[in-house]
């Protein structure tokens, strides 16, 4: 956790879902144009909050997510701010084409909030987690990808997407993420955040591995391995002169992501680190073209060694040669 | 916009002979077949009915016109031009590099057009969300969306369907393109459509069908109005190539390399009607 003076976020100990309920209220009433728009996941996806408050700027278009989407982009020729919402999977694959022509395409201002992203859905297998969708969105000319650590910098986030002029996928989980942050701050699009130093190793993760990584950069600290820890949100667009010099600051990189290690977070870095020809060790850790099993979601992280213990074995055995 | 019907059917003969003109000016040919089919429906909805004003397309009041069959932009593009939103030249660049008019729609390149479109079965949805967003604040403006017989294969087209009769859409007119062909023949051989009038009606659609090359009949339909809410589906009989005797009715005149012999026939035809 951060250390800070200020006062703490009401945001802390929420999960990413839930701070997005919270904030997505507060921003309605900010700005009448914000509407919502599910497919009948609305308690899931935490608009309940938005729906009792403004009642006639919610849609629920069943389950039919091509329509939402397709529906999302006709509500800006409305004028509209529209939030299109439902689960990672189900945006990035059942509406990838009309997200990708009908929003991305256009260049129009819909906020795709995606939950229960990566295995955070454990028990419901993999036809119900996310572990392509990075890749999907990445691929959009035009769209912004940003995958917030826990509660405090989803709020952040949430507002930032207002302002943007063009279409954003906000990745959320179904869990609870361990806190990152415990106070609000300003967030700009597009900055990774160095949330622990360290010179031995530089962890960068995404999205609920944060938490996971930090706690693994502790267990690493008890064998005298100083992990840095990067929190990469924004995914895309992403700066290289960001990340060179703090890069190079570090003999071994790994990347740690509830995602397939194709086409994600460490595709991303490791497209920075080809391309400006930096000598670094370095390696993606996370889901290994697989298709996932179910399970509960703690013994999904474990299994797939993204908790704690699993992200210090894994940084070990590659510090080891192994 | 008021339009006689006598200036009516002049400006379906330029738009059909834009259309003719421009495709055979297009050496890898144009979807002529379901071009040739929207004349009459683009001089009605662009000289009549919708509501535009060309000197401020972004005008917050204007009526939302969303070509779903993106493929019909040659049509559009004529029914523009002519309107006044982009000079009637640009036509000869059709599908040149990087031009303003091009096969499908590209929003970024076409000034005045609502949204880009290409692949079937999208817009329809578009234009649900833009009706949403025109009920929620009341406005009164209408949302017009021309769709082909060949995007009801489409799934997503039904989900669009459905969602509009549910939210009672009335300020939602779609005009279905029923030229009964697709790319590879008839729609009743290949994935049979019919009977459509009962589907849109289970589907809580006010349904309305004309001869889609009728002028007066087309007016009326716009003009008619809707009970209970319901959204308007205005099933448009046409013929496919309508105004090229060599591929009249035809699957074959989907997209075609216009011959100039061909052309000087149609446009003989056209300025003899």
């Amino acid at each position: 956790m951060k250390e800070n003076n200020q006062i703490q976020s009401r945001f802390v100990g929420l999960s990413s879902r839930e701070a997005f309920g919270k904030v997505i209220v507060e921003l309605g009433e900010q700005n009448e144009n914000i509407v919502a728009l599910s497919a009948d996941l609305a308690d899931s996806v935490k608009l309940n909050d938005f729906i009792k408050k403004f009642p006639d700027r919610f849609i629920n278009f069943g389950v039919a997510e091509q329509n939402m989407m397709g529906a999302a982009a006709g509500l800006t020729l409305a004028g509209k701010i529209p939030f299109a919402c439902t689960y990672a999977v189900f945006s990035s694959m059942r509406a990838c084409e009309q997200v990708r022509t009908d929003i991305a395409y256009n260049g129009l201002p819909v906020k795709i909030v995606s939950t229960h992203s990566g295995i955070s859905f454990g028990v419901a297998g993999a036809t119900h987690q996310a572990i392509e969708d990075i890749g999907i969105y990445r691929s959009m000319a035009g769209m912004t990808v940003i995958s917030p650590a826990d509660g405090v910098e989803t709020a952040a986030v949430i507002r930032a997407a207002v302002d943007l002029d063009g279409p954003v996928y906000v990745r959320l989980s179904r869990v609870k993420e361990k806190t990152v942050y415990n106070q609000d701050f300003d967030y700009a699009i597009g900055k990774p955040d160095l949330v622990r130093s360290g010179s031995d190793v530089l962890l960068i993760a995404t999205g609920a591995q944060v938490g996971e990584t930090l706690d693994a950069a502790e267990l690493l600290a008890e064998q005298s391995v100083a992990a840095g820890v990067l929190n990469v949100s924004t995914i895309k667009p992403i700066n290289p002169s960001d990340f060179v010099d703090l890069l190079t600051d570090f003999p071994v990189v790994l990347t740690i992501e509830q995602h397939n290690v194709i086409n994600g977070l460490g595709s991303a870095i490791a497209e920075i680190i080809a391309e400006n020809n930096l000598n670094i060790r370095f390696k993606r850790h996370g889901l290994y073209d697989i298709f996932t099993t179910s399970g509960p979601y703690q013994e999904l992280l474990a299994y797939y060694q993204l908790d704690p213990k699993g992200i210090h074995d894994t940084v070990i055995r590659f510090l080891d040669g192994i | 916009m008021n339009t006689s019907l006598e200036e009516l059917k002049k400006i379906s003969k330029l738009i059909r002979e834009d259309i003719i003109v421009t495709g055979r000016d297009c050496e890898v040919g144009v979807h002529l077949g379901g071009n040739l089919t929207l004349a009459e429906i683009m001089a009605v909805l662009f000289f009549s009915v919708a509501n535009v004003d060309p000197e401020n397309p972004d005008w917050e009041a204007r009526d939302r016109i969303i070509l779903s069959k993106g493929h019909g932009n040659l049509a559009l593009s004529s029914a523009m031009a002519r309107r006044g939103f982009f000079p009637l030249e640009e036509l000869q660049h059709f599908d040149t590099f990087n031009s303003m008019l091009s096969m499908h729609i590209d929003k970024h390149r076409m000034p005045g057009v609502e949204i880009s479109s290409g692949s079937l079965g999208h817009g329809l949805s578009i234009a649900v969300g833009a009706a949403l967003g025109g009920k929620m604040d009341a406005a009164g403006w209408n949302v017009y969306c021309i769709i082909s017989d060949g995007e009801l294969n489409e799934g997503s087209t039904w989900e669009a369907i459905l969602s509009a009769g549910h939210f009672k859409l009335d300020n939602l007119t779609v005009i279905l393109d029923r030229n009964m062909f697709t790319i590879e023949g008839a729609t009743e051989d290949n994935l049979s459509l019919e009977p459509l009038g009962d589907k849109f009606r289970a589907f809580k659609w006010h349904l309305i069908e004309v001869d889609g090359h009728d002028l007066e009949a087309l007016l009326n339909a716009f003009e008619e109005n809707t009970p209970d809410g319901k959204p308007k589906m205005i099933i448009a009989n046409t013929i496919k190539g309508r105004g090229l005797p060599s591929v009249e009715g035809k699957a074959s005149s989907h997209f075609y390399r216009i011959s100039k012999e061909d052309a000087e026939e149609a446009l003989a035809m056209l300025k003899s009607s």
